[in-house]
Formats: structure tokens, C-alpha cells, sequence
């Protein structure tokens, strides 16, 4: 592990004295309620296991005003035509067994708090699996249909209707049991400098969010935002897409989207985030 | 021992090749973090090196605000701003600093722009794909050089 606590209060310091810019803008004060109902809790105190961080924040709140207002009220939100689309394949029959979710599950409401609590230990299969491996083995096992692309549209579109049924309920996944040691995997590769520019998630995300790195307003880098509409690229983001796209930027081989590394990571990095409401799909930039 | 490479610099047309000794990234001698003799025999051009702080593999406002660059927009603050730093800090601290920043500052989160080696899952440039074949550091030789004569002139007293 590089982190080194005096260097980051030095840097602090050091940022302070440049020209014309905020000393420190860190999250704003702005308060989350979505469709003036629905309360979202987008800081809390860190979860027991984090050591450097003493308050976790929803990436939401590192966002402009204008991005913020987006995710306030689904109407305006743009991920709301991808979950209706996700509503019609809910009830819609594939594969072999002539059977469709809602032929198991009835109505998706019935899936409240799933997404909370994913990554999660799946005991007949003897590993962790994220919300995305359950659907395909659905989709595979029990509709005999043919399973999605990771982080393709149908999967995304999918797991943001998941999550929309979980919205304004803690994120709480559990790391201790059998899910321990992927836990400690995720762990590990959060702190691993990777790539020709020795950078790990940790320091972008928890030395430095609050901070600017060029044009961008670094956050802590939760997920308990995902899927995420990024008004950059027009569609919504999967969890292990966007792990990719940052390890991607420090010039380095990244992991495979659904590989066991990058569940290992997502169970990690979902865990610094217990206690922050689902909030997905959300928007940023 | 220093060994020097020679490398071809311009277009080598037949007999008028122009030679330049070259440090390479693994012969680079640090003493204290610090680069005593230029990674080159061609002066460093400050013009060349404004702007490379800008753009390319240097990207240094990234990271650092510099006042002499402020018509350039979004300068990070991740590291100190880089105003007076020839005020702060010799030549060959800069050389050192710029070459690989990790040996003046163990740990630092700022990239080693002139090192080859020891890095995890080095990809090709930002593919994602894996790096197949040999390892060019972030920055030439010719490239630190330009960037220390730039900082060089980043003078406050
Ligand atoms: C070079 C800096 C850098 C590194 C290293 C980095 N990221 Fe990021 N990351 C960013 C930037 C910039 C953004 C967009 C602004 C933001 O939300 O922080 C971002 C966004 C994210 C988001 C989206 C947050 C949201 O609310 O939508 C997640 C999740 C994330 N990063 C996770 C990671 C993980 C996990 C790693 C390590 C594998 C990592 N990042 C490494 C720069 C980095
Ligand atoms: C990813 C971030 C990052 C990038 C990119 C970066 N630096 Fe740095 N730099 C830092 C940090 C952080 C420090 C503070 C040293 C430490 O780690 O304690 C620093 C320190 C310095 C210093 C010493 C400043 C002082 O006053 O003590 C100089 C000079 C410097 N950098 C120049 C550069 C140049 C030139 C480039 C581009 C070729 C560059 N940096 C790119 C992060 C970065």
C-alpha cells in the first residue's frame, strides 16, 4: 500500500496556495431528494473498515448544479427511456424455457434491496458474483436463454431498473464470511499503482477527491451511483465499464469487464460505500 | 559507468546524419533525486517545453497550476503549483524531478516521465491493451530537457 497520510496534508497545503482557484472544493452542501420523495443519502460517516477516509460521499455531489438537477427528478432524468425499455424485456418470454423475469419474480418491485446488497457471495456457486453474473445465470439456468454482453445495453438497461427499485435504501455489502478474501482481493488492486503512470484508484479517489486533475472534479469514486447516464457519451454506464475506462487512463492492461478481478474490485469498492443510498441510474458528467 | 548511446536525430539521409549522445532511461544517475549532466548535448528549449506542459505525455497542468500558462485552461491541484520552482530548486533537482519524480519524493503520485522499467500491467499507450514489445519512456530525453529549460524560467525573486 503507497499511501502516505503527510504527503496528502502536504499537498493540501501546497494546492492552497495556487492562483484564483478554491482552496479545497470538495462535495457541496447540496442535499438529494428525488421527485421531491425519495431521500438520498449522499454523505456518511466511513464504514468501520476504511482507514483514510473519515466521511464517504455520493459522487452525485461533486457534480455541477446543472448535472445535480438532472438526477433530481425522473422526468428529466435521461436514463428513465432506458428502464422502460427494461420494463417491457421484464415481462417479455425468451429462451427455451417459455419463461420471462417476471415469471419468477412477478412484479420488479419484489427485487427491492437486491441491489444493495450486491456484489454478494453465492453459496451453490462457491464465489462472489455482482448483480450482473445473477441475471445472466437466470438467463441462462432458468429462462434457457442466451446470456447478455457484461456491459452491454440490455444488461445495463436491466440492472438500472433493479437498482431504481432500490433507490434511497443503504448500501450494505457484506465482506466478512465467505466473501472475505474476494473482499481482500478488491483490496489490494484498489491500492496497486497500475499502468506506465503508477496510478491506483486510491489516488486518484481518495487522496485527491475534492481536487481538480485537469478539467475534471475528482470524486471518491462510489458506486452506489450505477448504472451512471454520463451526459459525455449519451448512455448508461456499468460499474465495470467505468473501472476500465480508469484503469485504461493510467496506460495500463486493463482487467476484463465481468472477470473475477474486476468483481473483486466492484465488491471493494462497494463496500467504501455501505451506508450511501442506492441511488442508480444516476447522472453525471 | 555511463554508457552512451548514440541515436539518430533527424533524418538520416546518407553521410549527414547528426549524431547526439543520449542517456538512456536506465543509465540516468541519480544522486539525492537530483540529474547532474543533461540527458542530451542539445540545450533544452523552453519554448518546446511550454508546450509539452500542456499536452502529449507531458500534461504537467494536469497536475500543477502554473501562473506563466494561465491562458491555457483547467490547471489541476493535485501537485504543488510549479511557480518560482527554479527559485526552489536547482537545475539538476529539476532534471531529477522530471525524470522520475518517485526518487526525490518516494511515493509520489506524479508519474516518472524518463523510466522504463518495474512498471504492473503496462499497457499501450491508453488502449487498454496490453504493451507487446519494448517500453518508451513517457517522455524523450530531448523532451525533459526542453521541459527543465521552461521550468528553469519559472523565476519569482
Ligand atoms: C488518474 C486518475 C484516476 C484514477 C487512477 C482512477 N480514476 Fe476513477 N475517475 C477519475 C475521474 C477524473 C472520474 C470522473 C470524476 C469523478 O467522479 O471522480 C472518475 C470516476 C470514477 C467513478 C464514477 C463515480 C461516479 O459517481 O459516477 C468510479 C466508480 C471510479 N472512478 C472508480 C475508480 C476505480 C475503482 C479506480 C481504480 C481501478 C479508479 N477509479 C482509478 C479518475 C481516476
Ligand atoms: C499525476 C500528477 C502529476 C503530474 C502529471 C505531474 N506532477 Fe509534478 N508533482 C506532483 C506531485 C504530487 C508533486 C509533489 C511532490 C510529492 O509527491 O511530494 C509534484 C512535484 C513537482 C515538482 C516539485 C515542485 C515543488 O515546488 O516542490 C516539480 C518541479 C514538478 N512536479 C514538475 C512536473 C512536470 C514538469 C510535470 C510534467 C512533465 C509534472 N510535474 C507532472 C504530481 C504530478
Amino acid at each position: 500500500m503507497s499511501y502516505n497520510k503527510k504527503l496528502t496534508i502536504g499537498l493540501a497545503c501546497a494546492s492552497a496556495l495556487g492562483f484564483g482557484v478554491a482552496a479545497w472544493a470538495g462535495p457541496d452542501e447540496d442535499n438529494l431528494v428525488i421527485n421531491g420523495e425519495i431521500e438520498i443519502v449522499t454523505e456518511a460517516a466511513a464504514p468501520e473498515h476504511m482507514e483514510y477516509v473519515d466521511t464517504i460521499y455520493s459522487g452525485w455531489r461533486f457534480r455541477s448544479d446543472e448535472t445535480q438537477a438532472v438526477q433530481a427528478d425522473d422526468f428529466d432524468n435521461p436514463s428513465m427511456i432506458f428502464v422502460e425499455t427494461a420494463m417491457e424485456v421484464w415481462d417479455t418470454v425468451e429462451g427455451t424455457e417459455g419463461k420471462s423475469c417476471s415469471s419468477c419474480h412477478n412484479d420488479v418491485e419484489s427485487l427491492r434491496g437486491v441491489r444493495a446488497v450486491y456484489p454478494k457471495w453465492n453459496e451453490k456457486a462457491g464465489e462472489v458474483r455482482t448483480l450482473e453474473h445473477q441475471i445472466n445465470d437466470c438467463r441462462e439456468n432458468q429462462m434457457g436463454a442466451e446470456k447478455w454482453k457484461y456491459t452491454g445495453g440490455d444488461m445495463v438497461n436491466m440492472v438500472s431498473l433493479i437498482s431504481m427499485v432500490s433507490r434511497g435504501m443503504p448500501m450494505n455489502v457484506a465482506i466478512d464470511g465467505p466473501a472475505q478474501s474476494t473482499w481482500e482481493q478488491g483490496k489490494e488492486l484498489y491500492y496497486t499503482r497500475f499502468g506506465q503512470l503508477e496510478l491506483s484508484c486510491a489516488n486518484c479517489h481518495e487522496d485527491n477527491y475534492g481536487n481538480m486533475i485537469r478539467a475534471d472534479h475528482l470524486s471518491q469514486g462510489q458506486i452506489n451511483g450505477f448504472p451512471t447516464y454520463r451526459l459525455k457519451n449519451t448512455k448508461l454506464n456499468s460499474v465495470h465499464a467505468r473501472f476500465k475506462g480508469c484503469v485504461r487512463d493510467t496506460r495500463a492492461h486493463t482487467f476484463k469487464p465481468g472477470g473475477p478481478e474486476f468483481t473483486a474490485l466492484e465488491l471493494y469498492v462497494a463496500s467504501r460505500g455501505n451506508g450511501l443510498s442506492v441511488e442508480g441510474p444516476s447522472v453525471r458528467n | 559507468m555511463r554508457r552512451v548511446i548514440a541515436v539518430v536525430a533527424g533524418i538520416a539521409s546518407f553521410g549527414t546524419a547528426v549524431l547526439a549522445d543520449t542517456v538512456a532511461p536506465t543509465e540516468v544517475k541519480f544522486v539525492d533525486g537530483a540529474v547532474e549532466m543533461p540527458l542530451t548535448n542539445q540545450a533544452g528549449n523552453p519554448e518546446e517545453g511550454a508546450i509539452l506542459m500542456n499536452k502529449g505525455s507531458g500534461n504537467c497542468i494536469a497536475c500543477h497550476q502554473v501562473t506563466a500558462l494561465s491562458h491555457l485552461p483547467f490547471h489541476g491541484e493535485i501537485g504543488p503549483t510549479l511557480d518560482g520552482v527554479a527559485d526552489r530548486w536547482s537545475e539538476a533537482d529539476l532534471r531529477g524531478i522530471v525524470a522520475d519524480a518517485k526518487v526525490m519524493f518516494e511515493g509520489s503520485m506524479m508519474p516518472s516521465f524518463y523510466r522504463t522499467e518495474g512498471f504492473i500491467r503496462i499497457g499501450d499507450g491508453y488502449t487498454g491493451n496490453a504493451l507487446e514489445g519494448e517500453v518508451e519512456p513517457l517522455l524523450t530525453a530531448q523532451q525533459v530537457e526542453d521541459i527543465v529549460a521552461f521550468l528553469l524560467t519559472l523565476k519569482e525573486e
